[in-house]
């Protein structure tokens, strides 16, 4: 595949081969964006860009395109704007597509969305008239040849850059690559994963895609208590945490002194996965990594310098 | 549809037909016969502890989706009847009040959709929504706009685990999943990793008519 021209520094940053970091910025049930463009100013210089969550988990929070562009301005870091099929038609998904392209908006991640009976709104009626693949290539007509759906010619088009995500958690695995093939098939031009805990799980994974020509970020997610590892161990699906990192952070959470027990807490995260960083450069051929410290920004750098980088 | 609500419908109303149907509502021992007697048994007795008057029959229909047999059936019934319950699939009601537009129609059923049944298990499966664009062809006989919950063409989604759906908490299965599965027995993982355009929604535009 030959490289396309880059319109965002991300993907100009994944053709050069550079390997990448992205966070994550949550909006949630707030009429401000203050929170969310004080992260993303604790993020600049650490990250390329960061994704910007699209009412996750079907929880009725702000959207993703406003803060997206408020990053940008504000803060001046590039946003990553997620974007998922679950509460809009084709025609809403197109307008904010225009919309995102005239605020400046270029990577948009598309995601088909939890299902909103997932949600706290789970009366919702569910839409997915489009879904991740056909909203990849509605994304790549608009790039490309300028055009909506139907080939009708838009007036001055935006560029946009397209990433999908992928689960490396997912049982069976053969689907889910075949999957990401379709994807490929449409133009996916980057990909970022769920959250990996375990290094030999990323390195089976990237070795499953290898022959998949998307560039691939791996996720990770720092565990800021013990309470959300036994969680996420317990009911997040296809997700499994090495119980030695849980146990670590069991005893940790044993400390009284409150400031003292978080800065354990991120010394073991810092040292954790420095080295799952350094592993998943020397060994995979991942394109970057996006790291989920929502509201722990600062953990970022740390954990980047610990790597080696 | 619970009996508290279907008694709520019909308080004040005298006397009543409960009309079951012999066709899909029948079969799947939803509205045949037995349940319109059933049902007719239960308003009669919750009247008579009340102290409420009226008179509540029962009969069946062979199809309540026929408007002839409609007619023909119930025409001869409705001598002092105030309403008419159906327990048919959403449509017999609707295809009642056409034929005989005078008298008052309710329905005792929340209709599901169309199903398969597991006669053994009591289980009754939405197999088929009728969106009048049939992917059954290429997806190994497993319709994802019906058993997807998202009616994805590009399934499945990131909601998939060991081949079950995060919706129902991964007790139902991933159709998805089922589609993977059949299209690699019969060697055709091909047609799932293949890209489908986003459906043409026109031919589930409602209200349908099909002329025949």
């Amino acid at each position: 595949m030959t490289k396309r021209e880059a319109y965002s520094k991300l993907m100009e940053e994944i053709n050069a081969g550079k390997f990448v970091y992205t966070g994550e910025l949550e909006p949630e049930k707030i009429g401000d964006m203050e929170e969310v463009i004080e992260g993303a100013k604790k993020l600049v210089g650490h990250v390329v860009a960061a994704n910007v969550t699209d009412i996750p988990q079907s929880f009725a929070y702000m959207n993703s395109l406003g803060p997206s562009y408020m990053i940008q301005e504000k803060a001046g870091l590039e946003a990553v704007c997620q974007m998922t099929c679950r509460d809009r038609n084709r025609l809403a998904m197109f307008a904010d597509l225009l919309a995102a392209g005239a605020l400046g908006i270029v990577n948009i991640l598309a995601l088909t969305g939890d299902h909103p009976s997932l949600g706290d709104q789970p009366e919702a009626k569910p839409v997915f008239d489009l879904d991740s693949a056909s909203l990849t290539a509605l994304i790549r007509k608009i790039t490309d040849k300028g055009v909506d759906l139907n080939g009708h010619e838009i007036h001055n088009p935006p560029k946009f850059h397209v990433g999908v995500a992928i689960n490396p958690g997912a049982i069976p695995l053969e689907p889910e690559i075949l999957k990401l093939e379709r994807k490929e098939s449409v133009g996916a031009e980057f990909a970022q994963t769920q959250v990996v805990f375990e290094i030999e799980k990323a390195k089976q994974f990237m070795k499953a895609i290898k022959h998949v020509k998307v560039p691939t970020l791996v996720g990770i997610f720092p565990l800021k208590s013990y309470k959300i590892g036994q969680w996420m161990n317990d009911f997040v699906p296809g997700v499994t945490i090495p119980s030695d990192l849980l146990h670590q952070l069991k005893e940790l959470q044993k400390i009284e002194d409150k400031p003292l027990r978080k800065e354990k807490i991120a010394e073991m995260n810092v040292e954790y996965y420095g080295e799952f960083l350094r592993e998943l450069r020397k060994t995979t051929n991942a394109a970057g990594c996006h790291i989920m410290a929502v509201k722990w920004e600062e953990l970022i750098p740390r954990i980047i310098e610990a790597s080696g980088r | 549809m619970p009996v508290e609500k279907i008694l709520k419908t019909v308080e004040g109303i005298e006397n009543l037909l409960i009309v079951g149907c012999d066709g899909c509502s029948g079969i799947y021992m939803v509205g045949g016969e037995k349940q319109a007697e059933t049902l007719a048994k239960l308003i009669q007795m919750h009247r008579q502890l009340n102290n409420e008057l009226g008179e509540v029959r029962h009969t069946i229909v062979l199809r309540q989706c026929d408007r002839q047999l409609v007619a023909t059936t119930l025409r001869p019934q409705l001598d002092k009847v105030d309403a008419m319950v159906s327990l048919a699939c959403g449509v017999g009601p609707q295809t009642l009040i056409d034929v005989f537009p005078d008298i008052k129609v309710f329905t005792a059923v929340d209709t599901y959709g169309m199903g398969g049944k597991d006669r053994e298990l009591g289980h009754f499966f939405e197999y088929c929504s009728g969106c009048g664009d049939c992917l059954l062809n290429e997806t190994g006989g497993i319709c994802p706009m019906t058993r997807c919950p998202k009616a994805l063409v590009n399934g499945p989604c990131g909601g998939m685990l060991d081949g079950k759906c995060e919706v129902g908490d991964y007790k139902n299965d991933c159709a998805w999943f089922l589609i993977y599965e059949r299209l690699k027995k019969l060697g055709r993982l091909d047609l799932y990793r293949k890209y489908r355009e986003p459906r043409d929604w026109r031919v589930s535009q409602s209200p349908r008519k099909l002329e025949i």
